[in-house]
């Protein structure tokens, strides 16, 4: 079906086609501004005049960024029109934390990735542990199968679960998105999920459309989610025209979930209680494989390419955007003074039950992955496993009285 | 976002109807303008500086509204806003600004000895006197869309021209950024200090971005007369002082903005005004005067009054709480300013409060003594 949007696709995917192989400075569109007065604008305000203030700034961004890179990127823009300050504006707007060093910067399209490399590249670096796009390539691997002893002890693990997005490749991301783009993809992915079948089989809710009944079920089930409040995604802009375009879909088993336009195009999330991580994976797995086939039928697929694996909105969630995680009581573990070495060197990390910035409630908390890129998701969801296993050994000694050993540390990916 | 908006272009290739925003749930002025025709009739238009419709709309589809208050639901990026998309922006004017006509004209009139008494107002009721106003400096972007060079410019601008004003008006500016911590203090003790604005209807404009690079506060020694810089507008310029001398107010007012207009007048600069809408700010619902004057004024009976809100409508006037809007009023005490901003010059709107508030308090005195008021009613303006 030839609509407006396959037809500006093939030409898109020339152009990206063009910039992977031409190297990066060559994708790069200059503004070509239709209008004088913003060619003159632009001129009577040099690039200096325009440099964002920093100065009290702790985010990735703000790292990396200099005056000679913004005034070589400044007037550059990604064939969707996108440009640096759309890109950065979220890291000036906010300066960060003097404890967690957040991101600070977004993507508008596939093509941000290419056209403002020479600020994206360090700041991919300096969040995934020296990652060097320019040198390195990131491992896909969703063979569930490989998986090993892939099953905790239910009188520690409460929960398994595992997420991550993707993107609809020739769809600006949701800082850009138009609003018949932002409805392109919702509609590209509700018709993909309504061809699944079996345990996959589901419904779609749309927020704007859903009855009080079906908000109320979706909040039971901890599903639905909200507008935007935190200032690091308002000010990208993702959270323009809500509720228009944004849905939830979830499998009747009510054990894989799909989030349509929040932060990203997608988030699929499979996820069981218990502790059987294995089979959360399989099915997260064939689930991911299933609605790739289905979107590819159509002529579609998901954003992609070897340096820089899965392309999300937020750099921090690049490569596999896959974050593996259990709900697990540690009581003896979580008050030993060593915990928090033993999970940096399995390379997990702890947050609280209702999720990154909230605090442990009890015993339980929530330990899942803290790379992204360089490792593949087997390798990821392994590693879960076998660190969760580890501290449950840690908790089974600690019980008894017994001693406990730091582990040496897992190197961040293969280099 | 600054310098131009191909992004406009990109758009263009999707159909009207593809684009066209859901405004079925909404309550503002400009969803009850925005037909899917005029949509596309608009769609492909930018002002000089790549400012769109979209741009325009973007607060209003973001922030459905209330069912019971209107908000405006569009801004002006630029002065050209109001030109390039008259098509929309008049209609939303009229509906806002009570049936004023895209042919009708506007008086400005800040001559402080045409406004008839005002000295007067009973300081045992009237707390305090103040008027607002706003100003943007022609040339520049407005808050919505300005980059960060063009807000450095109008701040630059606005100090250079404020550190000129002498007298009772001399002063000193406190950039938001660089401020001690014994300023903010003070500010904060004075009501003088702005915050970053937290309301969805200002955050969805874009106005707060880059905050609080070029964001100041400016103020006499007297504490008097206060200046916003690049707030919500370029300048929101305030006089205001304890008790019922809202002529003293309002002369204080007028004197120091013609000085700060003359003063950017020396520098090439004029605000941004013209005969149909007058002062140009970025919300349409400060055109014309862009003017409140009001007053903080002690009435417990009057509220209680079944009439109370008929008298207001009557007098043109609106109360608010004395946080100012959106806030409930405490122990009585409310804050009653004009209704209006447009189509009416300064120092008739001054007159309406200076007289709507003499009888308000003419009439809590007759209520305190148990007396009636039907013979005070007034006519409706």
């Amino acid at each position: 079906m030839a609509t407006s949007f396959t037809r500006m696709i093939s030409s898109r995917n020339t152009a990206v086609i063009v910039a992977m192989g031409a190297g990066t400075l060559a994708s790069a569109y200059l503004l070509n501004d239709s209008t004088a007065a913003a060619e003159r604008m632009r001129r009577f305000y040099p690039p200096s005049a325009d440099y964002p203030d920093l100065r009290k700034h702790n985010n990735c961004m703000a790292s990396a960024m200099t005056p000679a890179i913004y005034s070589r990127l400044r007037d550059r823009a990604t064939p969707n029109s996108w440009t640096l300050d759309q890109c950065i504006q979220t890291g000036v707007d906010n300066p960060g934390h003097p404890f967690i060093k957040t991101v600070g910067m977004v993507a508008g399209d596939e093509e941000s990735y290419e056209v403002f490399a020479e600020l994206f590249d360090p700041v991919i670096k300096d969040r995934h542990n020296g990652y060097d796009p320019r040198t390195m390539k990131h491992p896909t691997d969703l063979d569930a199968s490989k998986i090993s002893s892939g099953t905790f002890d239910e009188r520690y693990v409460l929960s398994s679960r595992v997420r991550t997005g993707r993107s609809i490749r020739g769809l600006s991301l949701p800082p850009a998105c138009t609003r018949s783009e932002r409805r392109e993809v919702e509609h590209v992915v509700v018709t993909a999920l309504s061809g699944l079948k079996g345990d996959l089989a589901g419904r779609y809710y749309s927020l704007g459309e859903m009855t009080e009944r079906e908000q109320q079920h979706l909040i039971d089930e901890h599903f639905l989610f909200d507008k935007p409040v935190s200032p690091l995604l308002t000010a990208a802009g993702m959270a323009r025209d809500w509720p228009d375009g944004r849905g939830i879909w979830h499998n009747n088993d009510r054990n894989f979930l799909i989030w349509i336009n929040e932060e990203d195009h997608t988030r699929i999330i499979s996820m069981e209680k218990g502790g059987n991580m294995k089979r959360v994976f399989e099915r997260f797995c064939r689930g991911l494989k299933q609605v790739e086939h289905l979107i590819q039928e159509r002529g579609w697929e998901f954003m992609w390419n070897e340096r820089l694996g899965y392309i999300l909105t937020c750099p921090s969630n690049l490569g596999t955007g896959l974050r593996a995680g259990v709900h697990i009581r540690l009581p003896f573990l979580n008050k030993d003074p060593r915990f928090k070495k033993i999970l940096e060197n399995l390379r997990l990390q702890k947050r609280g039950t209702g999720g990154v910035d909230t605090a442990t409630t009890g015993d339980t908390v929530d330990i899942s992955n803290l790379d992204r890129l360089g490792k593949s998701e087997v390798e990821l969801v392994q590693l879960v496993i076998d660190g969760v296993n580890y501290l449950i050994e840690c908790e089974k000694r600690l019980e008894k009285g017994q001693d406990i050993k730091i582990p040496s540390p897992i190197p961040p990916f293969r280099k | 976002m600054p310098f131009g908006n191909t992004h406009n272009l990109v758009k263009l290739k999707f159909s009207s109807e593809q684009e066209f925003p859901d405004l079925s749930k909404h309550n503002n002025h400009m969803a009850k303008v925005l037909t899917p025709d005029l949509y596309e009739r608009l769609r492909s238009k930018e002002t000089p500086n790549g400012f769109t419709l979209d741009d325009v709309i973007q607060t209003g589809v973001d922030n459905p509204g209330h069912p019971f208050i209107m908000t405006v639901g569009a801004v002006a990026g630029d002065e050209e806003t109001f030109e390039v998309f008259k098509e929309l922006l008049d209609i939303v004017i009229q509906d806002r600004h009570g049936g004023y006509k895209p042919t009708d004209k506007h008086k400005t009139d800040l001559n402080a000895d045409n406004l008839k008494g005002g000295d007067d107002l009973d300081p045992n009721y009237v707390l305090s006197s103040r008027v607002r106003t706003g100003r943007s400096i022609r040339g520049f972007c407005l808050p919505p869309h300005c980059s960060r060079g063009e807000r450095r410019a109008v701040e630059k601008l606005s100090i250079e021209a404020l550190d000129a004003l002498t007298g009772d008006l001399k002063g000193k500016y406190y950039a938001l950024k660089n401020m001690t911590e014994a300023e903010q203090q003070q500010l904060i003790d004075d009501h003088f200090l702005f915050d970053k604005p937290v309301s969805p209807l200002l955050l969805a404009s874009g106005m707060a971005r880059d905050w609080p690079d070029a964001r100041g506060i400016w103020h006499n020694d007297n504490k008097t007369f206060l200046v916003w810089v690049n707030e919500e507008d370029h300048l929101r310029v305030i006089s205001m002082q304890k008790g019922g001398n809202m002529k003293e107010v309002f002369t204080r007012f007028c004197t120091g903005l013609t000085k700060i207009e003359s003063l950017f007048k020396e520098r090439g600069r004029d605000f941004m005004w013209n005969d149909h809408l007058g002062y140009i700010l970025t919300c349409p619902s400060n055109l014309g005067t862009g003017l409140r004057a009001g007053v903080h004024v002690k009435l417990p009976n009057m509220s209680k009054h079944a009439k109370f809100e008929e008298i207001l409508k009557r007098l043109r006037l609106q109360k608010r709480g004395t946080g100012g809007v959106d806030t409930a009023a405490v122990g009585g005490v409310f804050d009653i300013s004009n209704a209006d901003r447009l189509g009416f010059s300064e120092v008739e709107l001054v007159q309406m409060v200076v007289d709507g508030v003499k009888l308000l308090v003419e009439m809590e005195k007759k209520l305190e003594k148990g007396q009636p008021i039907d013979d005070l009613m007034p006519a409706q303006k």
